[in-house]
């Protein structure tokens, strides 16, 4: 049987999402249920002097209006950061409380004071209008560099700051900077964006009154996390009596790991009002209230030798936090980022410092890549602006500081298992025909245009996270995955995986892996997700996790059937466990050549004596049944890697940069659906374009958010972007059994500095934040020209 | 969205007679319905125009290609008519937003709405357009009157866009990245004896540029308004483009569509 891992199967999932019957949370309508409509606050920071119902109350199809007092008279918890991180100095982290309605004050435009929950959603807008909230406005805290020296937002926390972390050894660094023929430095922002995921946010929840259940349907990238933390601090339900089903999906980009204000609500309503209650985000309050990613702003050095080698590296980073800390909120800016900001490089001394800020905006927290597009973008445009001050070639310089052997021990925190930096360089070279650039540039100089080219290589750490790293580093939990892995007595096979699909196409690759490890044809094999009810406790979906982790934990619990199955084909066949070998779904005994299909075994396991066997072919000690779990918690991270390079055209006249090409060469390790893993790339690709390019979350100094519609946020579109051009090398991962790395984040994590540093060598060195729209390249190539009339 | 009643006109007299200071017409709705929906704008009610017959489709003369109020930007722009007459004009309905927009947006819509930023008002001051309402005629350098302002009286009802046939002509413009609304957008129109530079998105509302113009008129040539530095104090500036960039933004444009014509 040949093997599906390695195939372009076509997606399981692709026939209800093409044809119209995929099952998203707003699909689902309970009887009797009530609409619910958040009140929100229209200041970035308030106090709230009084609040007053009475009207809203006498509105038409109100069944009842919920504010913060109740909810706090409920004991309801917060929303919770999930990380511990210690400040520099020992100190611990310092996080507000963040109740799931407001109470006595708000902190960003969209905080939620009220819930209002009418018969219709036409009923329930009008009542909420009516809802009487007088705020006492406070000045607003919004630019991250100078959060600490604005007001203090929440009571107690000096200077906005939640930690002052440090990652590294400042006197080793002061020392190789002292060794340094020259230092390179650096002043960059890391621009702040809105996931924008095609399906904005939804909830259901619903009151079994007899049963004292709650069950929520949401848009959850983890619904048992969801569970876990809205019973465990939430004190919504206990677990068994809540029940989480995150059905499909339309995307995450990590603005759905958290729980959010209006899942803790509408639960802990509908068991209050005892009916079922829905709501469905409108585009404006994902806009205000999903989480948003990035908004870092770093200054950085790296210590260097006058003939290339690095020597040091210094990273102090302010993170916006955002108004709260959120789930992923303190270990993005730091765990996530820090180690990987030395990037693919031999540094002997690094250190990161990050100051992370609260303001008075919409919280901050993983978005796709999470931390380690901010650490690429820091050492990649550093690097490339090194290339240019010493005059090395930008792929010489990068090869010349690259490591050799592997493992490698990078500098900070990881030991990277396997890797090979330079051929992912010299194929990514070969790929984009860099030695034809400079061919290129001249044609475009002809027509009166600016080329550059910019190269990125990195390398990340995900599939996260083992249980000992992580808990070592400050987390609560460790994250392994689970898989339980059922057969049916007629043979075919259901797989529950922890983890969620929301785009990622498990239901597909999962089965892939199913069916190579048991041999059962693919459409035998359903994959079983997203219900907290159904399959066992698991951690989600984010950091590129779902296949390093929980495809493991899969190809474990398949392993484990083969190994029952052989004990019982033995027994069946009177062999030896020891003679049974097991291939394409046969179970052979070497020595009579007899042989038993898993199909057989699987029967036998549920219904012995039903077919031919009369006496029972479980061996002494197994019991019947053809079911295994697996909890796998990885050994290290992965680390995919690889090399990126773009080349963009510039009309100095209008500053519109055109993205002429695009490679991606990347290693992710075996890979087991060449398709998927493409669109992945794609996928990626495009965000971290975006983020170059054209996405930019801006809020005024009142704290308003200015780009709260797709009128004035720019999401990228198809026809901003060249064919793109992918690579790969595959170098296999020591530490899992499939030897898979991660492919979900690659593409947002390199191409930012890669279009980036193309940017900035057309416009000869000249520096330009993040995105490079055009009137930023405009005003660049207008100095440009100054520069250049000056020097001749 | 607030409740209203919703009428579907069979006539303009019918339309007409619906209107009054607390009533919208309906034609794609594109603008109408986002702003009720946002709470932006309220109507006790709406009177749809679409199944008016009359306000839809296209006609060409010799001189002219007059255009229904309720004709789609698709049509326009799919027209082989328009095409042949007036080429820029199909290919700036065929900018116009997104294809859901434009299979839905009117010619009629656009005008009447006189977004800073919309298109179709540049083309209907180059192409020295005639508004025909229900009542009147009325010039189109004499339609446009300020943001989101027209000439138009409560009740009256554009029924059509007659654009003269020029000897040349095009229209470049600077999309904003997001909303792909006009930055700056220039159309210029060869006329016999003078050209037209009408310039949108670049200051409150449309208008001819008339230093431009001027020079254009003297030698059809993009050499003979390149460097011009045009006065930047009434143009707008937001977060998408300073008032300064927007100027620099119009000449470039300018440049563009002379050497496209």
């Amino acid at each position: 049987m040949a093997s599906l891992v390695g195939s372009r199967v076509e997606r399981k999932e692709d026939k209800r999402f093409l044809t119209g019957k995929g099952r998203y949370t707003a699909d689902i309508n309970l009887a009797n249920q009530t609409y619910a409509i958040f009140v929100r606050s229209p200041h970035a920071r308030a106090s709230i002097k009084k609040l007053n119902i009475d009207k809203a109350l006498k509105s038409s199809g109100v069944v009842s209006i919920l504010t913060g007092k109740e909810i706090a008279d409920d004991k309801i918890g917060g929303l919770i950061a999930g990380w511990a991180i210690r400040s520099e100095d020992g100190t611990e982290m310092k996080c507000p409380g963040n109740p799931p309605l407001a109470k006595d004050n708000v902190n960003f435009v969209g905080d939620p004071v009220a819930v209002v929950i009418a018969e219709s959603l036409a009923e329930a807008k009008e009542a909420a209008e009516k809802v009487e909230v007088d705020y006492k406005v406070l000045k607003a805290v919004t630019s991250t560099a100078d959060a600490m020296n604005g007001d203090t937002i929440h009571e107690g926390i000096d200077k906005n700051l939640c930690f002052d972390w440090l990652l590294g050894d400042r006197q080793k660094v002061k020392e190789a900077f002292d060794k340094a023929d020259k230092v390179i430095s650096i002043d960059i922002i890391n621009n702040r964006l809105i996931p924008n995921a095609m399906e904005p946010r939804a909830c259901v929840a619903d009151y079994n009154a007899a049963s004292e259940e709650i069950t929520l349907y949401t848009t959850s990238q983890n619904p048992h996390l969801s569970r876990l933390i809205m019973s465990a601090f939430g004190n919504v339900a206990p677990e068994h009596k809540l029940r989480v089903v995150a059905p499909d999906v339309g995307g995450g980009f990590g603005s759905k790991i958290n729980v959010y204000n209006e899942d803790i609500v509408c639960s802990w309503a509908a068991k209050k009002i005892n009916r079922a209650i829905k709501w469905v985000a409108e585009r404006s309050e994902s806009f205000l209230t999903d989480i948003h990613g990035r908004d870092h702003v770093t200054h950085a050095e790296l210590a260097v030798t006058k003939d290339g080698k690095f020597l040091g590296f210094k990273n102090e980073t302010i993170a916006n936090l955002g108004a709260y800390a959120r789930v992923f909120g303190t270990v993005t800016p730091t765990y996530l980022f820090g180690p990987c900001a030395t990037g693919v490089y031999e540094i002997p001394a690094a250190y990161t410092n990050v100051k992370a800020v609260y303001t008075n905006t919409a919280p901050v927290d993983a978005y796709r890549g999470a931390g380690r597009p901010e650490a690429t973008y820091t050492i990649e445009r550093l690097v490339e602006k090194a290339s240019m001050e010493l005059g090395i070639d930008k792929t010489e310089l990068r090869i010349k500081n690259f490591p050799t052997a592997f493992p490698f021990k990078q500098t900070l925190v990881h030991t990277v298992d396997s890797g090979d930096y330079v051929a992912g360089m010299e194929k990514a070279k070969q790929m984009a025909d860099y030695k034809g650039f400079e061919a290129r540039r001249k044609e475009s100089e002809a027509k009166g245009k600016l080329r550059g080219i910019g190269v990125t290589s990195y390398f990340e750490a995900c599939g996260i996270a083992p249980s000992a790293a992580v808990m070592s580093l400050g987390c609560g939990v460790g994250l392994w995955e689970s898989a339980e892995v059922r057969f049916n007595p007629t043979g075919q096979v259901t797989v529950y995986t922890g983890s969620h699909s929301h785009g990622q196409s498990h239901q597909t690759t999962f089965a892939q892996i199913a069916a190579d490890e048991l041999g059962v044809p693919i459409e035998n094999i359903d994959i079983v997700h997203g219900d907290t009810d159904k399959g066992t406790f698991g951690m989600g979906t984010y950091g590129s996790r779902s296949l390093a982790v929980g495809g493991i934990a899969i190809v474990n619990a398949c392993k484990k059937i083969v190994e029952k199955g052989k004990r019982v084909t033995a027994k069946m066949l009177e062999a030896n466990p020891e003679d049974v070998e097991f291939k394409d779904g046969e179970f052979i005994v070497s020595k009579s050549n007899k042989k038993k299909t898993i199909g057989e075994v699987a029967f036998a396991c549920y219904l012995p004596g039903v077919r031919d066997e009369m006496k029972s072919p479980l061996p002494e000690g197994d019991e019947p049944g053809l079911k295994e779990t697996s909890f796998y918690d990885p050994s290290n991270f992965s680390f995919p890697a690889g090399t990126h390079i773009a080349e963009v055209e510039i009309d100095p006249e209008t500053g519109h940069v055109k993205l002429e090409k695009y490679t991606a060469c990347d290693d992710f390790g075996r890979i087991i659906n060449p398709m998927v893993v493409e669109g992945q790339v794609h996928g990626g690709l495009a965000q971290g374009i975006g983020q170059a390019l054209y996405e930019n979350a801006e809020y005024d100094e009142t704290g308003q958010l200015m780009t709260g519609s797709y009128m004035d946020y720019t999401m990228p579109r198809a026809d901003n972007f060249p064919e793109f051009n992918i690579g790969y090398t595959c170098t296999h991962a020591t530490t899992n059994p499939l030897g898979v790395k991660g492919c979900g984040e690659a593409g947002a994590i390199a191409a930012p500095p890669t279009v980036m540093n193309a940017v900035i060598d057309a416009l000869g060195g000249q520096e330009v934040t993040m995105p490079a729209t055009a009137e930023k390249v405009w005003k660049a190539c207008k100095n440009l020209k100054k520069s250049n009339a000056k020097a001749a | 969205m607030k409740d209203f009643n919703y009428h579907s006109a069979k006539d303009s007299k019918e339309a007409s007679k619906l209107a009054s200071s607390s009533s919208a017409f309906l034609a794609g709705g594109m603008t109408t319905i986002p702003s009720m929906k946002l709470g932006l704008a309220t109507y006790k009610d709406l009177i749809d125009i679409k199944n008016i017959k009359k306000l839809s489709g296209i006609k060409v003369s010799g001189k002219s290609v007059t255009i229904g109020a309720a004709t789609k930007h698709v049509e326009v722009s799919n027209s082989k008519d328009v095409k042949k007459a007036i080429p820029s004009l199909s290919s700036l309905a065929e900018g116009i937003g997104d294809p859901q927009v434009r299979n839905r947006g009117t010619i009629g819509g656009s005008i009447a709405n006189n977004d800073p930023s919309a298109d179709y008002p540049s083309a209907c001051i180059a192409l020295n357009a005639t508004i025909h309402t229900n009542e009147r005629k009325i010039e189109a350098a004499k339609f446009f009157k300020g943001m989101f302002e027209t000439a138009l009286k409560k009740g009256e009802l554009i029924e059509a866009i007659e654009f003269q046939i020029p000897e040349k002509s095009s229209y470049q413009k600077h999309p904003n990245p997001a909303s792909r609304y006009a930055i700056v957008g220039v159309y210029v129109a060869k006329h016999k004896g003078d050209v037209n530079v009408a310039v949108t998105g670049a200051k409150s509302c449309v208008y001819n540029d008339k230093e431009m113009s001027k020079a254009l008129s003297g030698n059809f040539s993009s050499s003979s308004i390149d460097g011009m530095d045009l006065d930047s104090s009434e143009m707008n500036s937001d977060m998408h483009a300073s008032a300064e960039f927007r100027a620099s933004l119009v000449v470039t444009q300018a440049k563009k569509a002379v050497d496209a014509c």
